[in-house]
Protein backbone atom coordinates (compact mmCIF):
# COMPACT_ATOMS: atom_id res chain seq x y z
CA UNK A 1 0.00 0.00 0.00
CA UNK A 2 2.77 2.69 1.26
CA UNK A 3 5.82 2.19 0.69
CA UNK A 4 8.75 4.51 1.86
CA UNK A 5 12.23 4.23 0.45
CA UNK A 6 15.17 5.69 1.85
CA UNK A 7 13.38 8.64 2.69
CA UNK A 8 15.18 11.93 3.65
CA UNK A 9 14.80 15.60 4.93
CA UNK A 10 17.02 18.09 5.91
CA UNK A 11 16.12 21.26 6.84
CA UNK A 12 18.02 24.19 6.63
CA UNK A 13 20.67 22.27 4.38
CA UNK A 14 24.17 23.98 4.63
CA UNK A 15 23.72 26.21 7.31
CA UNK A 16 24.98 25.88 11.21
CA UNK A 17 20.98 25.25 12.00
CA UNK A 18 21.14 22.18 9.23
CA UNK A 19 18.68 19.68 11.17
CA UNK A 20 18.35 15.50 9.29
CA UNK A 21 14.32 15.58 10.34
CA UNK A 22 14.17 11.99 8.42
CA UNK A 23 17.23 9.86 7.70
CA UNK A 24 16.56 7.30 5.11
CA UNK A 25 13.62 5.84 6.28
CA UNK A 26 12.14 2.99 5.15
CA UNK A 27 8.81 1.61 5.72
CA UNK A 28 6.26 -0.49 4.19
CA UNK A 29 2.68 -0.24 5.48
CA UNK A 30 -0.50 -2.97 4.53
CA UNK A 31 -3.58 -2.30 3.40
CA UNK A 32 -5.68 -1.91 5.87
CA UNK A 33 -3.02 -1.68 8.42
CA UNK A 34 -3.35 0.83 11.29
CA UNK A 35 0.12 2.00 12.37
CA UNK A 36 0.77 4.25 15.17
CA UNK A 37 4.24 6.27 15.60
CA UNK A 38 5.20 7.43 18.67
CA UNK A 39 8.42 9.56 19.63
CA UNK A 40 9.87 12.66 21.10
CA UNK A 41 9.28 15.81 20.10
CA UNK A 42 11.91 16.50 17.12
CA UNK A 43 12.11 12.82 16.66
CA UNK A 44 10.52 13.86 13.26
CA UNK A 45 7.05 12.05 13.39
CA UNK A 46 5.13 15.33 12.23
CA UNK A 47 7.47 15.61 9.28
CA UNK A 48 7.20 11.98 8.40
CA UNK A 49 3.51 12.44 8.17
CA UNK A 50 4.16 15.83 5.73
CA UNK A 51 6.44 14.06 3.50
CA UNK A 52 4.14 11.51 2.95
CA UNK A 53 1.34 14.26 2.69
CA UNK A 54 3.02 16.36 0.25
CA UNK A 55 3.46 19.31 2.30
CA UNK A 56 7.48 18.77 2.41
CA UNK A 57 8.91 17.03 -0.51
CA UNK A 58 12.01 14.76 0.51
CA UNK A 59 15.79 15.54 -0.39
CA UNK A 60 16.18 11.90 -0.95
CA UNK A 61 14.35 8.46 -1.75
CA UNK A 62 10.96 7.86 -3.15
CA UNK A 63 7.27 7.38 -2.26
CA UNK A 64 4.75 4.60 -3.55
CA UNK A 65 0.79 4.53 -2.83
CA UNK A 66 -0.31 1.64 -4.54
CA UNK A 67 2.69 1.12 -6.26
CA UNK A 68 2.67 4.64 -7.45
CA UNK A 69 5.32 6.61 -7.51
CA UNK A 70 4.20 10.35 -5.88
CA UNK A 71 7.08 11.52 -4.34
CA UNK A 72 7.08 14.81 -6.50
CA UNK A 73 3.15 14.92 -6.63
CA UNK A 74 2.02 18.15 -5.49
CA UNK A 75 0.05 18.14 -1.78
CA UNK A 76 -3.55 18.83 -3.66
CA UNK A 77 -3.06 16.01 -5.71
CA UNK A 78 -2.80 13.94 -3.33
CA UNK A 79 -5.90 14.58 -2.25
CA UNK A 80 -7.61 12.27 -3.99
CA UNK A 81 -6.37 8.98 -1.49
CA UNK A 82 -5.44 10.83 1.27
CA UNK A 83 -7.33 11.91 4.16
CA UNK A 84 -5.63 14.14 6.73
CA UNK A 85 -6.38 15.53 10.66
CA UNK A 86 -4.06 17.68 12.40
CA UNK A 87 -3.46 18.41 16.34
CA UNK A 88 -5.09 21.27 16.25
CA UNK A 89 -8.48 21.10 15.52
CA UNK A 90 -9.37 24.41 13.90
CA UNK A 91 -6.92 23.37 11.28
CA UNK A 92 -9.51 20.82 9.77
CA UNK A 93 -12.71 22.69 9.48
CA UNK A 94 -13.23 26.33 7.46
CA UNK A 95 -14.81 27.76 10.73
CA UNK A 96 -16.99 30.83 9.20
CA UNK A 97 -19.00 27.83 6.56
CA UNK A 98 -21.25 25.73 8.00
CA UNK A 99 -21.30 21.95 9.93
CA UNK A 100 -23.19 20.95 5.77
CA UNK A 101 -20.84 23.18 4.03
CA UNK A 102 -18.13 21.54 5.39
CA UNK A 103 -18.75 17.92 4.86
CA UNK A 104 -19.85 19.06 1.61
CA UNK A 105 -15.95 19.98 0.72
CA UNK A 106 -14.87 16.70 1.94
CA UNK A 107 -17.16 14.92 -0.24
CA UNK A 108 -15.47 16.17 -3.05
CA UNK A 109 -12.04 15.70 -1.75
CA UNK A 110 -9.58 15.51 -4.78
CA UNK A 111 -12.74 15.77 -7.38
CA UNK A 112 -13.50 18.70 -9.73
CA UNK A 113 -15.62 21.23 -8.21
CA UNK A 114 -18.14 22.65 -10.79
CA UNK A 115 -21.08 24.81 -10.85
CA UNK A 116 -23.16 22.47 -9.16
CA UNK A 117 -25.11 23.21 -6.03
CA UNK A 118 -22.76 23.32 -3.36
CA UNK A 119 -24.95 21.26 -0.38
CA UNK A 120 -27.88 19.39 -1.89
CA UNK A 121 -30.92 17.85 -0.18
CA UNK A 122 -29.64 14.45 -0.68
CA UNK A 123 -26.24 15.04 0.99
CA UNK A 124 -28.20 17.16 3.80
CA UNK A 125 -30.44 14.18 4.50
CA UNK A 126 -27.24 11.44 4.40
CA UNK A 127 -25.16 13.66 6.29
CA UNK A 128 -27.98 13.81 8.98
CA UNK A 129 -27.61 10.06 9.18
CA UNK A 130 -23.94 10.32 9.30
CA UNK A 131 -23.71 12.96 12.15
CA UNK A 132 -26.68 10.77 14.55
CA UNK A 133 -24.37 8.35 15.49
CA UNK A 134 -21.93 10.53 17.21
CA UNK A 135 -24.54 11.37 19.89
CA UNK A 136 -23.17 14.72 19.76
CA UNK A 137 -26.56 16.45 18.66
CA UNK A 138 -24.82 17.63 15.41
CA UNK A 139 -27.35 16.02 13.11
CA UNK A 140 -30.04 19.18 13.98
CA UNK A 141 -26.93 21.67 13.55
CA UNK A 142 -26.31 21.58 10.26
CA UNK A 143 -26.75 25.09 8.93
CA UNK A 144 -24.27 26.35 12.07
CA UNK A 145 -21.54 27.74 11.61
CA UNK A 146 -18.64 25.49 13.03
CA UNK A 147 -16.79 28.21 14.66
CA UNK A 148 -19.76 27.88 17.32
CA UNK A 149 -19.09 24.01 17.81
CA UNK A 150 -16.45 22.77 20.67
CA UNK A 151 -12.95 21.69 19.96
CA UNK A 152 -13.59 18.28 20.22
CA UNK A 153 -16.70 18.78 18.01
CA UNK A 154 -15.11 20.04 15.41
CA UNK A 155 -12.13 17.01 16.00
CA UNK A 156 -14.58 14.88 15.32
CA UNK A 157 -16.18 16.64 12.37
CA UNK A 158 -12.97 16.94 10.97
CA UNK A 159 -12.74 12.89 11.19
CA UNK A 160 -15.52 12.18 9.80
CA UNK A 161 -15.05 14.83 6.67
CA UNK A 162 -11.33 12.70 6.32
CA UNK A 163 -13.58 9.90 5.98
CA UNK A 164 -16.50 10.80 3.96
CA UNK A 165 -14.75 10.21 0.35
CA UNK A 166 -12.79 6.99 1.66
CA UNK A 167 -9.14 8.14 1.37
CA UNK A 168 -7.08 4.93 0.83
CA UNK A 169 -4.57 6.21 3.35
CA UNK A 170 -5.35 8.33 6.79
CA UNK A 171 -2.75 10.49 8.22
CA UNK A 172 -3.41 11.35 11.73
CA UNK A 173 -1.00 14.18 13.38
CA UNK A 174 -2.05 13.67 17.11
CA UNK A 175 -5.80 13.91 16.91
CA UNK A 176 -6.62 13.93 20.62
CA UNK A 177 -3.74 16.53 21.92
CA UNK A 178 -5.38 19.44 22.40
CA UNK A 179 -8.60 18.01 24.06
CA UNK A 180 -9.40 17.70 27.23
CA UNK A 181 -9.43 13.65 28.77
CA UNK A 182 -13.01 12.25 27.71
CA UNK A 183 -13.49 13.97 24.73
CA UNK A 184 -9.94 13.02 23.95
CA UNK A 185 -11.02 9.14 24.25
CA UNK A 186 -14.18 9.98 22.33
CA UNK A 187 -12.31 11.06 19.53
CA UNK A 188 -10.11 8.50 19.46
CA UNK A 189 -12.25 5.75 19.95
CA UNK A 190 -14.54 7.05 17.21
CA UNK A 191 -11.31 7.14 14.71
CA UNK A 192 -10.96 3.48 15.86
CA UNK A 193 -14.00 2.47 14.91
CA UNK A 194 -14.05 4.44 11.66
CA UNK A 195 -10.49 2.51 10.62
CA UNK A 196 -11.78 -0.83 11.32
CA UNK A 197 -15.44 -0.34 10.17
CA UNK A 198 -13.98 0.94 6.49
CA UNK A 199 -10.59 -1.25 6.45
CA UNK A 200 -8.90 2.37 6.60
CA UNK A 201 -4.84 2.41 5.97
CA UNK A 202 -4.28 4.30 9.06
CA UNK A 203 -0.67 6.35 10.29
CA UNK A 204 -2.01 8.26 13.90
CA UNK A 205 1.18 9.81 14.87
CA UNK A 206 0.84 10.14 19.12
CA UNK A 207 2.97 12.45 21.41
CA UNK A 208 1.04 9.55 23.86
CA UNK A 209 2.59 6.00 24.70
CA UNK A 210 -0.12 4.06 26.48
CA UNK A 211 -2.28 5.43 23.23
CA UNK A 212 0.21 4.34 20.86
CA UNK A 213 -0.35 1.06 22.44
CA UNK A 214 -3.93 0.82 23.34
CA UNK A 215 -4.57 1.63 19.15
CA UNK A 216 -3.32 0.15 16.16
CA UNK A 217 -2.26 -3.01 14.83
CA UNK A 218 1.54 -1.94 14.67
CA UNK A 219 3.79 0.55 16.30
CA UNK A 220 7.13 2.33 15.51
CA UNK A 221 8.81 4.56 17.14
CA UNK A 222 10.61 7.43 15.67
CA UNK A 223 14.21 9.23 17.17
CA UNK A 224 16.20 11.46 15.65
CA UNK A 225 15.14 10.68 12.14
CA UNK A 226 15.05 6.88 12.27
CA UNK A 227 12.73 4.40 12.99
CA UNK A 228 14.13 3.20 16.53
CA UNK A 229 11.94 0.02 16.47
CA UNK A 230 8.60 -1.92 14.79
CA UNK A 231 6.15 -3.93 16.41
CA UNK A 232 3.62 -5.56 15.31
CA UNK A 233 1.06 -8.47 15.44
CA UNK A 234 1.33 -10.75 18.99
CA UNK A 235 3.93 -8.50 20.44
CA UNK A 236 1.78 -5.13 19.92
CA UNK A 237 -1.28 -6.92 21.27
CA UNK A 238 1.11 -7.80 24.41
CA UNK A 239 2.64 -4.52 24.55
CA UNK A 240 2.41 -2.45 27.82
CA UNK A 241 4.23 0.45 28.50
CA UNK A 242 6.34 -0.88 31.49
CA UNK A 243 7.89 -3.30 28.77
CA UNK A 244 8.72 -0.83 26.19
CA UNK A 245 10.38 1.15 28.93
CA UNK A 246 12.38 -1.52 30.18
CA UNK A 247 13.33 -2.93 26.38
CA UNK A 248 14.16 0.69 24.87
CA UNK A 249 14.45 2.95 28.28
CA UNK A 250 18.04 2.62 28.24
CA UNK A 251 18.85 3.42 24.74
CA UNK A 252 15.80 6.57 24.40
CA UNK A 253 15.40 9.46 27.15
CA UNK A 254 11.27 9.39 27.55
CA UNK A 255 10.24 12.44 28.00
CA UNK A 256 7.91 12.23 30.99
CA UNK A 257 4.92 13.68 29.14
CA UNK A 258 4.94 10.47 27.08
CA UNK A 259 5.40 8.37 30.03
CA UNK A 260 2.16 10.27 32.09
CA UNK A 261 -0.52 10.32 29.43
CA UNK A 262 -3.41 8.44 30.95
CA UNK A 263 -3.74 5.37 29.04
CA UNK A 264 -6.65 5.78 26.53
CA UNK A 265 -8.85 3.35 27.83
CA UNK A 266 -9.41 4.49 30.80
CA UNK A 267 -7.47 1.97 33.67
CA UNK A 268 -4.88 -0.58 32.28
CA UNK A 269 -2.86 -2.27 34.16
CA UNK A 270 0.34 -1.56 33.45
CA UNK B 1 -37.79 69.41 3.58
CA UNK B 2 -36.52 69.21 -0.05
CA UNK B 3 -32.85 69.61 0.98
CA UNK B 4 -33.62 66.30 2.83
CA UNK B 5 -35.23 64.34 0.19
CA UNK B 6 -32.70 65.79 -2.40
CA UNK B 7 -29.83 64.57 -0.13
CA UNK B 8 -31.35 61.12 0.24
CA UNK B 9 -31.93 60.93 -3.56
CA UNK B 10 -28.19 62.02 -4.61
CA UNK B 11 -27.31 59.52 -1.87
CA UNK B 12 -29.05 56.28 -3.03
CA UNK B 13 -28.10 56.87 -6.52
CA UNK B 14 -24.46 57.41 -5.53
CA UNK B 15 -24.41 54.46 -3.41
CA UNK B 16 -26.00 52.27 -5.75
CA UNK B 17 -23.61 53.27 -8.59
CA UNK B 18 -20.66 52.29 -6.40
CA UNK B 19 -22.17 49.78 -4.74
CA UNK B 20 -20.34 47.11 -6.85
CA UNK B 21 -17.14 48.71 -5.62
CA UNK B 22 -17.72 47.38 -2.02
CA UNK B 23 -19.10 44.41 -3.55
CA UNK B 24 -16.25 43.36 -5.36
CA UNK B 25 -13.85 44.02 -2.11
CA UNK B 26 -15.92 41.87 -0.57
CA UNK B 27 -15.44 39.57 -2.76
CA UNK B 28 -11.37 39.95 -2.21
CA UNK B 29 -11.20 41.39 1.13
CA UNK B 30 -13.99 38.89 2.93
CA UNK B 31 -14.12 35.97 0.83
CA UNK B 32 -10.69 35.72 0.25
CA UNK B 33 -9.09 37.58 2.98
CA UNK B 34 -6.98 38.89 0.24
CA UNK B 35 -6.41 42.35 1.00
CA UNK B 36 -6.48 43.25 -2.55
CA UNK B 37 -5.21 47.53 -3.77
CA UNK B 38 -5.59 46.62 -7.73
CA UNK B 39 -9.15 48.41 -6.95
CA UNK B 40 -8.06 51.91 -7.73
CA UNK B 41 -6.50 51.26 -10.76
CA UNK B 42 -9.39 49.27 -12.21
CA UNK B 43 -12.10 51.29 -11.26
CA UNK B 44 -10.39 53.91 -13.78
CA UNK B 45 -10.11 51.31 -15.98
CA UNK B 46 -13.57 50.54 -16.36
CA UNK B 47 -14.25 54.37 -16.96
CA UNK B 48 -11.31 54.69 -19.91
CA UNK B 49 -12.29 51.28 -21.76
CA UNK B 50 -15.73 52.63 -21.86
CA UNK B 51 -14.98 56.14 -22.60
CA UNK B 52 -12.30 55.18 -25.22
CA UNK B 53 -15.11 52.32 -26.77
CA UNK B 54 -17.95 54.92 -27.34
CA UNK B 55 -15.53 58.03 -28.63
CA UNK B 56 -14.51 55.16 -31.03
CA UNK B 57 -18.25 55.00 -31.92
CA UNK B 58 -19.20 51.54 -30.44
CA UNK B 59 -22.04 50.46 -28.34
CA UNK B 60 -21.94 51.50 -25.14
CA UNK B 61 -22.96 47.83 -24.20
CA UNK B 62 -19.46 46.55 -26.12
CA UNK B 63 -18.35 49.53 -24.28
CA UNK B 64 -19.59 48.13 -20.98
CA UNK B 65 -18.69 44.45 -21.71
CA UNK B 66 -15.02 44.61 -22.73
CA UNK B 67 -14.90 46.55 -19.46
CA UNK B 68 -15.72 43.78 -17.36
CA UNK B 69 -13.52 41.31 -19.09
CA UNK B 70 -10.11 43.92 -19.07
CA UNK B 71 -11.19 44.59 -15.01
CA UNK B 72 -11.34 40.61 -14.50
CA UNK B 73 -8.05 40.62 -16.61
CA UNK B 74 -6.58 42.77 -14.33
CA UNK B 75 -7.74 41.39 -11.14
CA UNK B 76 -6.07 37.75 -12.30
CA UNK B 77 -3.10 39.75 -12.64
CA UNK B 78 -2.46 40.66 -9.72
CA UNK B 79 -3.58 37.12 -8.40
CA UNK B 80 -0.51 35.98 -10.55
CA UNK B 81 2.12 37.89 -9.37
CA UNK B 82 0.68 36.96 -5.81
CA UNK B 83 0.47 33.16 -6.46
CA UNK B 84 3.02 32.53 -9.22
CA UNK B 85 5.43 35.02 -8.74
CA UNK B 86 5.31 34.89 -4.90
CA UNK B 87 5.07 38.78 -4.76
CA UNK B 88 3.25 40.09 -1.41
CA UNK B 89 -0.41 40.77 -1.37
CA UNK B 90 -0.44 44.21 -1.31
CA UNK B 91 2.44 45.02 -2.93
CA UNK B 92 1.33 42.44 -6.27
CA UNK B 93 -2.36 44.96 -5.76
CA UNK B 94 -0.04 47.95 -5.57
CA UNK B 95 1.90 46.84 -8.64
CA UNK B 96 -0.32 46.38 -11.32
CA UNK B 97 -2.83 49.41 -9.99
CA UNK B 98 0.42 51.48 -10.90
CA UNK B 99 0.47 49.98 -14.32
CA UNK B 100 -2.76 50.68 -14.84
CA UNK B 101 -2.37 54.10 -14.59
CA UNK B 102 -0.67 54.10 -17.53
CA UNK B 103 -2.73 51.47 -19.10
CA UNK B 104 -5.51 53.98 -18.77
CA UNK B 105 -3.32 56.90 -19.83
CA UNK B 106 -3.08 54.69 -23.14
CA UNK B 107 -6.50 53.77 -23.37
CA UNK B 108 -7.70 57.72 -23.22
CA UNK B 109 -5.07 59.08 -25.03
CA UNK B 110 -5.57 61.85 -22.04
CA UNK B 111 -6.26 62.42 -18.68
CA UNK B 112 -9.70 63.15 -18.89
CA UNK B 113 -12.39 61.98 -21.83
CA UNK B 114 -15.66 63.96 -21.46
CA UNK B 115 -18.36 62.00 -23.00
CA UNK B 116 -21.37 64.56 -22.58
CA UNK B 117 -21.92 65.00 -26.53
CA UNK B 118 -22.07 60.92 -26.78
CA UNK B 119 -25.00 58.46 -26.60
CA UNK B 120 -24.38 56.30 -23.67
CA UNK B 121 -26.45 53.86 -21.59
CA UNK B 122 -28.22 56.52 -19.53
CA UNK B 123 -28.94 58.93 -22.61
CA UNK B 124 -32.27 57.16 -22.70
CA UNK B 125 -33.34 58.12 -18.98
CA UNK B 126 -32.37 62.00 -19.73
CA UNK B 127 -35.10 62.46 -21.41
CA UNK B 128 -37.56 60.78 -19.43
CA UNK B 129 -39.48 62.98 -16.32
CA UNK B 130 -38.77 60.49 -13.66
CA UNK B 131 -34.87 60.95 -14.55
CA UNK B 132 -33.62 60.18 -10.78
CA UNK B 133 -35.78 57.30 -10.79
CA UNK B 134 -35.13 55.47 -13.70
CA UNK B 135 -31.68 55.95 -13.05
CA UNK B 136 -31.68 54.85 -9.49
CA UNK B 137 -33.58 51.77 -10.49
CA UNK B 138 -30.95 51.34 -12.87
CA UNK B 139 -28.10 50.84 -11.20
CA UNK B 140 -30.15 49.10 -8.02
CA UNK B 141 -31.09 46.35 -10.88
CA UNK B 142 -27.33 46.21 -11.39
CA UNK B 143 -25.94 45.65 -8.02
CA UNK B 144 -28.70 43.50 -6.54
CA UNK B 145 -28.14 41.14 -9.76
CA UNK B 146 -24.82 40.90 -9.23
CA UNK B 147 -25.21 40.34 -5.55
CA UNK B 148 -27.35 37.97 -6.26
CA UNK B 149 -25.66 36.11 -8.95
CA UNK B 150 -22.05 36.39 -6.38
CA UNK B 151 -24.44 34.54 -3.56
CA UNK B 152 -25.69 31.94 -5.96
CA UNK B 153 -21.63 31.13 -6.94
CA UNK B 154 -20.56 31.60 -3.54
CA UNK B 155 -22.76 28.44 -2.78
CA UNK B 156 -21.62 26.01 -5.44
CA UNK B 157 -18.78 23.80 -5.02
CA UNK B 158 -16.88 26.03 -6.54
CA UNK B 159 -17.80 28.83 -4.20
CA UNK B 160 -17.82 26.69 -1.18
CA UNK B 161 -14.28 26.22 -2.03
CA UNK B 162 -13.56 29.52 -2.79
CA UNK B 163 -14.89 30.56 1.01
CA UNK B 164 -12.60 28.33 2.36
CA UNK B 165 -9.71 29.33 0.41
CA UNK B 166 -10.09 32.40 2.54
CA UNK B 167 -10.75 30.97 5.80
CA UNK B 168 -8.82 28.00 5.79
CA UNK B 169 -6.33 27.47 3.08
CA UNK B 170 -4.33 24.29 4.56
CA UNK B 171 -7.00 22.41 4.53
CA UNK B 172 -8.42 23.12 1.36
CA UNK B 173 -5.77 22.49 0.05
CA UNK B 174 -5.73 19.09 1.78
CA UNK B 175 -9.02 18.65 0.39
CA UNK B 176 -7.55 18.50 -3.41
CA UNK B 177 -8.30 22.34 -4.35
CA UNK B 178 -5.44 24.31 -6.27
CA UNK B 179 -6.14 27.70 -3.88
CA UNK B 180 -3.74 29.26 -6.43
CA UNK B 181 -6.27 28.96 -9.24
CA UNK B 182 -9.31 29.89 -6.66
CA UNK B 183 -7.17 33.00 -5.63
CA UNK B 184 -6.62 34.24 -9.16
CA UNK B 185 -10.30 33.75 -10.44
CA UNK B 186 -11.75 35.60 -7.22
CA UNK B 187 -9.53 38.36 -7.69
CA UNK B 188 -10.67 38.34 -11.50
CA UNK B 189 -14.66 38.65 -10.20
CA UNK B 190 -13.86 41.25 -7.83
CA UNK B 191 -12.02 43.64 -9.63
CA UNK B 192 -14.36 42.82 -12.89
CA UNK B 193 -17.25 44.00 -10.77
CA UNK B 194 -14.85 47.27 -9.59
CA UNK B 195 -14.47 47.41 -13.59
CA UNK B 196 -18.08 47.79 -14.61
CA UNK B 197 -18.80 50.21 -11.63
CA UNK B 198 -16.22 52.22 -12.86
CA UNK B 199 -17.47 51.51 -16.79
CA UNK B 200 -21.30 52.46 -15.86
CA UNK B 201 -20.22 55.72 -13.46
CA UNK B 202 -18.00 57.40 -16.47
CA UNK B 203 -21.22 57.31 -18.58
CA UNK B 204 -23.61 58.38 -15.90
CA UNK B 205 -21.19 61.66 -14.35
CA UNK B 206 -20.61 62.21 -18.65
CA UNK B 207 -16.42 61.76 -18.36
CA UNK B 208 -13.85 59.24 -17.29
CA UNK B 209 -10.93 60.60 -15.42
CA UNK B 210 -7.42 59.41 -15.08
CA UNK B 211 -8.12 60.35 -11.28
CA UNK B 212 -11.72 58.57 -10.42
CA UNK B 213 -10.23 55.67 -8.86
CA UNK B 214 -8.05 57.32 -5.89
CA UNK B 215 -9.30 56.68 -2.61
CA UNK B 216 -11.50 53.83 -4.43
CA UNK B 217 -10.81 51.20 -1.68
CA UNK B 218 -10.67 53.00 1.45
CA UNK B 219 -13.90 54.19 0.09
CA UNK B 220 -15.27 50.38 -0.40
CA UNK B 221 -13.90 49.68 2.82
CA UNK B 222 -15.54 51.76 4.65
CA UNK B 223 -19.01 51.02 2.77
CA UNK B 224 -18.73 47.30 4.21
CA UNK B 225 -17.50 47.98 7.57
CA UNK B 226 -20.50 50.35 7.72
CA UNK B 227 -22.89 48.03 6.40
CA UNK B 228 -21.56 44.66 8.20
CA UNK B 229 -21.82 46.63 11.43
CA UNK B 230 -25.23 48.02 10.89
CA UNK B 231 -26.38 44.34 9.54
CA UNK B 232 -24.32 42.18 12.13
CA UNK B 233 -23.72 40.01 8.87
CA UNK B 234 -21.94 36.81 8.92
CA UNK B 235 -23.28 35.06 6.57
CA UNK B 236 -22.65 35.18 2.86
CA UNK B 237 -25.85 36.69 2.14
CA UNK B 238 -25.48 39.41 4.55
CA UNK B 239 -21.75 40.07 3.91
CA UNK B 240 -23.32 41.94 0.16
CA UNK B 241 -26.05 43.25 1.53
CA UNK B 242 -23.72 44.82 3.70
CA UNK B 243 -21.58 46.13 0.66
CA UNK B 244 -25.10 47.65 -0.97
CA UNK B 245 -26.50 49.01 2.15
CA UNK B 246 -23.58 50.29 3.47
CA UNK B 247 -22.21 51.93 -0.14
CA UNK B 248 -25.98 53.98 0.64
CA UNK B 249 -25.38 54.80 4.17
CA UNK B 250 -21.54 55.92 3.62
CA UNK B 251 -22.46 57.71 0.37
CA UNK B 252 -25.33 59.12 2.61
CA UNK B 253 -22.91 60.24 5.84
CA UNK B 254 -20.80 62.36 2.79
CA UNK B 255 -23.92 64.27 1.10
CA UNK B 256 -24.55 65.06 4.78
CA UNK B 257 -21.14 66.04 5.64
CA UNK B 258 -20.66 68.19 2.87
CA UNK B 259 -24.12 69.40 3.14
CA UNK B 260 -22.91 70.38 6.57
CA UNK B 261 -20.16 72.32 5.36
CA UNK B 262 -17.26 69.86 5.12
CA UNK B 263 -14.60 70.56 2.32
CA UNK B 264 -14.88 68.27 -0.61
CA UNK B 265 -11.16 68.91 -0.71
CA UNK B 266 -11.36 66.92 3.17
CA UNK B 267 -13.44 64.39 1.82
CA UNK B 268 -11.06 61.45 1.62
CA UNK B 269 -8.99 62.33 4.60
CA UNK B 270 -12.66 62.30 6.72
CA UNK B 271 -13.13 58.70 4.82
CA UNK B 272 -9.91 57.47 5.80
CA UNK B 273 -9.99 58.85 9.51
CA UNK B 274 -13.58 56.95 9.54
CA UNK B 275 -11.92 53.68 8.34
CA UNK B 276 -9.28 53.94 10.89
CA UNK B 277 -11.91 54.20 13.24
CA UNK B 278 -13.95 51.57 12.55
CA UNK B 279 -10.79 49.28 12.48
CA UNK B 280 -9.01 50.84 15.30
CA UNK B 281 -11.78 51.11 18.43
CA UNK B 282 -12.02 47.36 18.89
CA UNK B 283 -8.72 47.01 19.40
CA UNK B 284 -8.36 49.59 21.84
CA UNK B 285 -11.28 48.88 23.65
CA UNK B 286 -10.71 44.85 24.16
CA UNK B 287 -7.42 43.32 23.34
CA UNK B 288 -8.37 39.98 21.74
CA UNK B 289 -11.73 40.40 20.93
CA UNK B 290 -13.60 38.66 17.72
CA UNK B 291 -12.66 40.90 14.94
CA UNK B 292 -15.33 38.79 12.44
CA UNK B 293 -15.56 41.88 10.03
CA UNK B 294 -11.80 42.17 9.88
CA UNK B 295 -10.53 39.70 7.66
CA UNK B 296 -8.45 40.30 4.88
CA UNK B 297 -7.33 43.46 6.56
Amino acid sequence: MLVLQSLRKIFNPNTPYEKVAIDRIDLEVKHGEFVTVIGSNGAGKTSLLNLIAGTLLPDEGRILIDGQDVTTVPEHRRAGYLGRIFQNPLMGTASSMTIEENLAMAELRGRRRGLAWGVTRRQREQYRNLLKPLDLGLETRLRDRVSLLSGGERQCLTLLMATLSLPKLLLLDEPTAALDPRTAEKVARLTDRIAREHHLTTIMVTHNMAQAIEMGDRMIMLHEGKIQFDIRGEEKRNLTVEAVVKRFGEKIVFEDETLLCAPVGGQRSN
Amino acid sequence: MNILLGIFQISLEQGLAYALVALGIVVSFRILAFPDLTVDGSFVLGGAVVARMIVLGYSPLAGVFLSVVLGFAAGCATGLLNTRLKINSLLAGILIMTILYSVNLRLMGRSNTPLINYTTLFTPFEETEARWLWVTLFFGAIAFGCKFLTDLFLHTQLGLAMRATGDNEQMIRTLGVNTDHITVLGLGISNAFVSLSGGLVAQHQGFADIGMGIGMIVAGLAAIIIGETLLRAKTVMRNTLAAIVGSFVYRLTITVGLWLGLAPTDLKMATGAMVILALGLPALKRGKEERFHLRGI
